[in-house]
């Protein structure tokens, strides 16, 4: 690995958001949207019944972890898409990088994409609705690892796919994290799931991060089970990511589609 | 030889894009790859450059085969500029040259963007955006980032297409003068046989995916008869299958 170039195509991704401020703007703005849909959303709730007490903090925390995993994940795609789009495909792809630097560029510069764009919601959740995501306490470190990799693995499928099919695959790019929303268990418990559909939920990190985070907030304790399952699940998932993006790689240069991508 | 294609073919599903095709480069000569469109020019650029995998066949690179280096050590050895292709438009000229000499490993980085960006003349736009450029100010840019890392093998595609004639011109000159300046193999794929005719030691024709004839320009236009590269092209290429 080259840090040197893993740099430069971060830079590249950088300068693209420093060059635009309309682009900063966008990726903070739906993250904010989101906390104060569901913000709101559960202070109704609470307001309206005994039942429902206690729950602004489960719902909004819930909300604030599925944004992250869905800008980490849209964040690699964006990246990716970007070269399309800027018809710079065939010459990032003839620079003397190496697959696994270009895959290490993205999956590094993602993560400053995706925080840029959650910081502020974050920091507005706690004097708008008196919800931290940090009275998770240290296991918030963990969840966030297990939902980063998830989400970039997701990203790697997705770009895979755009390998593999061309920009037509762009629109499964914003589909995909809400097909696996249901399954994930993000606002509710397993237990709402029929039978069948809680054995493939629990082959998702995603029941294991927010069953955790539930029972964080709920109990007061932290069950070290539920997080270790959800990074391992996450990590083999990500090496799923790593050699299906590389299949697609090798098949791309078996069909030619490299050189015309974007065209 | 410095570079030498033996046999090589691709085949997309059914259709044939390039057929057995065989020739050799000298080292720090210029060789003019011709043919109609769809004759399987960018597909044999596209396997030289990695981004293709042969069906069948070699690619030579002085006596090694190219597929036993590293990608991105016989990478760093190459560049590629063509109109089709572009640099990220919402960056600077500089931020572009910037990130490429990165990635190329470029060590005086700021001393070789400041010597490419004199001699193209690309100076006075260099902090405006690359999407906001004319389509001659883009080419002279795309051609700086293709010998940001001084490549020893250098291809062009088309790399004077839509441009006027005095940018154009410019253009040729510059690959002209580059030439004598710096050791640098060229493959040039054109439609314009003046600049090939200009620029190139010898030619190789193409169609259908096959190479047709290969010689210097004034071998060519002698052996076919005709006054310029120009006819002999036409000739060539409407000619029926008796290659």
């Amino acid at each position: 690995m080259n840090f040197n170039k893993i740099y430069a195509l971060g830079l590249r991704h950088l300068y693209l958001i420093m060059n635009s401020f309309p682009r900063i703007l966008d990726l903070i703005y739906w993250p904010t949207v989101q906390i104060f849909l569901w913000g709101f959303i559960s202070k109704f709730f609470t307001l309206s019944s005994d039942y429902y007490s206690n729950t602004v903090g489960i719902i909004l925390t819930a909300a604030i972890l599925y944004d992250f995993l869905f800008r980490a994940s849209i964040s690699f795609n964006m990246m990716f898409l970007e070269e399309i789009w800027s018809r710079n495909f065939t010459n990032l792809f003839i620079a003397p990088i190496k697959i696994r630097e270009i895959i290490a560029a993205l999956t590094i510069t993602a993560i400053i994409r995706t925080l840029i764009g959650l910081v502020p919601a974050v920091l507005i959740a706690i004097p708008l609705f008196g919800v931290s995501v940090l009275k998770l306490g240290l296991p918030l470190i963990f969840l966030l690892i297990s939902l980063y990799l998830f989400g970039i693995t997701l990203g790697l499928l997705v770009t895979s796919g755009l390998l593999r099919y061309g920009p037509s695959f762009e629109n499964i790019a914003w589909a995909s994290l809400f097909f696996l929303a249901p399954l994930g268990c993000i606002y509710y418990p397993i237990e709402i799931l029929p039978d069948f559909l809680q054995i493939i939920a629990k082959m998702l990190p995603l029941v294991h991060i927010f069953e955790e985070m539930r029972n964080i907030l709920m109990t007061e304790t932290v069950n070290f089970t539920n997080i270790l399952k959800s990074i391992i699940i996450s990590m083999i998932y990500f090496c799923f990511g790593v050699i299906v993006f590389y299949i697609s790689y090798f098949g791309a240069k078996k069909r030619g589609t490299l050189i015309n991508m974007g065209e | 030889m410095f570079i030498e294609v033996k046999n090589l073919s691709k085949i997309y599903n059914d259709y044939l894009a390039v057929n057995k095709i065989n020739f050799q480069i000298e080292k720090n000569k210029t060789i003019g790859l011709l043919g109609p469109n769809g004759c399987g020019k960018t597909t044999t650029i596209g396997m030289l450059l990695g981004l293709v995998s042969p069906t069948r066949g070699e690619i030579i690179i002085e006596n090694k085969n190219i597929n036993i280096f590293k990608r991105d050590e016989i990478l760093k050895r190459f560049n590629f500029a063509s109109p089709y292709v572009e640099l990220p438009k919402k960056l600077t000229v500089r931020q572009n040259l910037e990130i490429y000499g990165r990635l190329y490993g470029i060590s005086d980085l700021d001393e070789r963007i400041n010597e490419i960006s004199k001699d193209l003349d690309i100076k006075n736009f260099f902090e405006r955006k690359t999407g906001e450029l004319s389509s001659g100010q883009k080419n002279r840019v795309s051609l700086a980032k293709s010998l940001i890392n001084k490549p020893e093998i250098l291809l062009l595609d088309e790399p004077t297409a839509s441009l006027d004639p005095d940018i154009g011109d410019f253009i040729r000159s510059y690959i002209q003068e580059y030439k004598i300046k710096n050791k640098v193999t060229i493959l040039l794929a054109s439609h314009n046989m003046s600049e090939v005719e200009r620029l190139c030691d010898s030619v190789i024709m193409m169609r259908k995916g096959k190479i047709i004839d290969k010689g210097t320009c004034e071998q060519l236009i002698k052996k076919h008869g005709r006054d310029n590269l120009e006819e002999t092209f036409l000739k060539l290429a409407r000619s029926k299958d008796e290659f």
